[in-house]
């Protein structure tokens, strides 16, 4: 038993913002735009909630990093869907803007060797009876509201792909635009909000990082988490239940590499860290094609 | 197979904007925001930094030869593959982990082959660090040839699997042998790139580079594999068509290539600046890359010029953060604008010539 509770408590922790960015991944790619520059929503996010929460407080550091998100967003659906450029080369300018713009404010409004930053972070909210059970229950219900809210979105997203109109849009515009468009759905309009409401999502992950987590702001903090949910929602097979076990799975190699270190066991965690990578891409090639949205990083002209 | 052309199309559509005439446009937008971003630097920080960004990067014949030369080296290479790559269509956005994976295979052969290899140490260990490269691209062009998975998630997933072995390796198998430092021992003097000269850090990597920006180019421009390359990139289905070309070697090839110019660069930068292999040995030279090869309009002479330009952008914008307190991470946003600049006047000047063409948006 020793080490499997402080995993799952860090199981948890490292897969909320990994949970957010996946599901936010989920339905912009499910609308048939892969938005590489969630990463960039991610940074943008972490730093906006940095200087929400600074002047404003929690609240105002959610807020922010909402705020971030839907501005990345913005920007991208700007490129892809009005200017019809590229959307993996926008992706990518704009996560390369997003770090040097990030880690350029950081340095100009905090200084140069960044200094220790006090930010007021989000308490875990114990929920009562859940969190009395044993051994899985203080790890799952004794965390801040932003992992309940992944919990939630992972359910609630499944009903609204599954049993809604407007999921169903979404859906065929990622699966047949032109049949969509023949049906009188709005496909811009579909893929616009899909690309702005995935990209608050990361931005809500990066808020997450610096108010439930870490406390401060970081250069380059996401680490990478962008292009990891969009490893998760191919594990995860492009669908909300999926994409939460994905989630797990990524979040507990991460997780591993502290457990590993703290309690000493002989394993490389170098090599842990790599198994869910690994995994995704046999998971590509076991899984029938049909999985992915077929219009997936197609726009049609 | 009609569902994979039709994505073909999309990207050959990509290939066809990015490389039409890319000099006037490009030289507009590279104008532009260098003259804003030299504008605002000087307003808001004075000429004390703008004094500091030209003596770090082009301003004095040291920072000059090197810093930004040796700097620009990783970048023209991995540049050049990303060219290539997006000339044929493939969007290969895994030149980060490619270069890993060539820095690796340049280490090994260097540590592990001096002994018994002798003056061939140097070449084998570049050569080993381009097919490793290519076996990293690879995997993702098989993949993609085999199983029709997009070359966008699989490369993405190939750079974290490269990266995490370079940090077992070096805390491993390849561990120097103190074991207390995450990195390689250091190369002996038989497996290094020579330099210019005992006072510059300038290397033959320039030369090769130069060489390799001259070659691609003919090939791309003067072959009948470059004209094939250059017809699948334009139009898959043009290609197919003519009952001559197949897609699908061609676009391997060109993945293939791609991977080797990374990792070729993998093993320069080891043998030539630092020796020895650790973590975040790139300081994302594969993902700048990206950003070299779209300036260039996919040109590989384009590429010299726009490696050499965010070189000195990268150094000018540290030694700016060294001497003036400017954070040099404006030079990302720089560099970032700069595409984003580019690609909306192409994508907007090519969908203007289509309506006066009188052709439909739709």
């Amino acid at each position: 038993m020793t080490g499997l509770d402080p995993l799952l408590a860090a199981t948890v922790r490292t897969t909320t913002p990994l949970l957010l960015a996946a599901l936010g991944e989920l339905v912009t790619e499910r609308a048939g735009v892969i938005n590489i520059g969630l990463e960039g929503a991610i940074i943008g996010g972490a730093f906006a909630a940095t200087v929400g929460a600074t002047h404003f407080g929690i609240a105002g550091g959610y807020a922010g990093g909402l705020l971030a998100g839907a501005g990345v967003g913005a920007l991208l659906a700007l490129f892809v869907l009005f200017v019809r450029a590229d959307q993996i080369i926008t992706g990518t300018a704009i996560t390369l803007l997003a770090f040097g713009t990030t880690g350029a404010l950081y340095h100009a409004v905090y200084g140069a060797g960044g200094v220790a930053l006090s930010i007021p972070t989000s308490a875990a909210l114990r929920i009562p009876a859940l969190a009395a059970i044993p051994v899985v229950g203080p790890a799952l219900f004794d965390q801040p509201a932003a992992t309940y809210l992944a919990y939630v979105l992972v359910g609630v997203l499944w009903w609204h792909f599954h049993r809604t109109h407007a999921g169903l849009d979404l859906r065929a515009v990622g699966e047949s635009p032109r049949a969509a468009r023949a049906a009188g759905v709005r496909v811009t309009r579909v893929r616009a909000l899909a690309i702005v409401f995935g990209s608050m999502l990361g931005g809500l992950a990066g808020a997450v990082l610096v108010l439930a987590q870490a406390g401060t702001f970081a250069e380059g903090m996401s680490a990478g988490r962008g292009f990891i949910a969009i490893a998760i929602v191919a594990l995860g097979r492009w669908n909300p239940l999926g994409v939460a076990v994905a989630a797990v799975v990524f979040g507990v190699a991460t997780a591993m590499q502290y457990v590993v270190q703290a309690l000493g066991w002989p394993i490389r965690y170098e090599l842990v860290l790599m198994l869910p990578y690994v995994l995704t891409l046999l998971a590509l090639v076991l899984s029938p094609r049909s999985a992915a949205p077929a219009m997936l990083a197609r726009l049609d002209q | 197979m009609t569902e994979r052309a039709a994505g073909r199309q999309r990207i050959g559509v990509v290939a066809e904007q990015l490389a039409m005439r890319p000099w006037a446009a490009a030289g507009l937008a590279v104008s532009g925001v260098l003259v804003l971003g030299a504008a605002l630097v000087g307003l808001v920080y004075g000429g004390a930094a703008m004094h500091a960004f030209w003596a770090g990067s082009v301003g004095t014949w040291y920072a000059l030869t090197s810093g930004t030369l040796v700097r620009a080296v990783p970048l023209i290479l991995t540049g050049l593959g990303v060219a290539i790559a997006f000339r044929a269509g493939v969007f290969n956005i895994g030149a980060e982990g490619q270069l890993l994976a060539g820095a690796i295979a340049a280490t090994y052969v260097g540590l592990r082959g001096a002994g018994a290899l002798g003056a061939a140490t140097l070449p084998l260990a570049l050569l080993a660090g381009a097919a490793a490269g290519a076996a990293w691209a690879g995997v993702a062009a098989l993949l993609r040839a085999r199983f029709g998975i997009l070359e966008v998630i699989s490369t993405l997933m190939l750079n974290f699997v490269a990266a995490d072995l370079v940090s077992y390796l070096v805390r491993g198998p390849l561990q120097e042998p103190l074991h207390i430092y995450p990195q390689s021992a250091t190369l002996p003097s038989i497996a290094r790139l020579p330099h210019f000269g005992p006072s510059t850090r300038l290397h033959w990597g320039l030369v090769l580079a130069v060489v390799l920006a001259l070659i691609v180019w003919w090939v791309l421009v003067r072959t009948a594999a470059g004209f094939q390359l250059r017809v699948v990139g334009a139009n898959p289905f043009a290609a197919a068509a003519t009952g001559r070309i197949s897609v699908t070697r061609v676009t391997t090839h060109a993945f293939l290539i791609s991977g080797g110019l990374a990792g070729l660069a993998g093993a320069v930068e080891v043998t030539a600046v630092t020796y020895a292999l650790y973590d975040n040995l790139s300081p994302g030279y594969g993902f700048t890359a990206i950003a070299v090869a779209i300036l260039a309009g996919l040109h590989p002479l384009g590429v010299l010029c726009t490696g050499f330009l965010f070189a000195a952008l990268e150094t000018g914008a540290t030694a700016m953060q060294r001497d003036a307190g400017v954070p040099a991470a404006w030079a990302s946003a720089i560099e970032a604008a700069l595409i984003l600049a580019i690609i909306a006047g192409v994508a907007l000047r090519t969908r203007a010539s289509n309506l006066a063409r009188g052709g439909s948006e739709e």
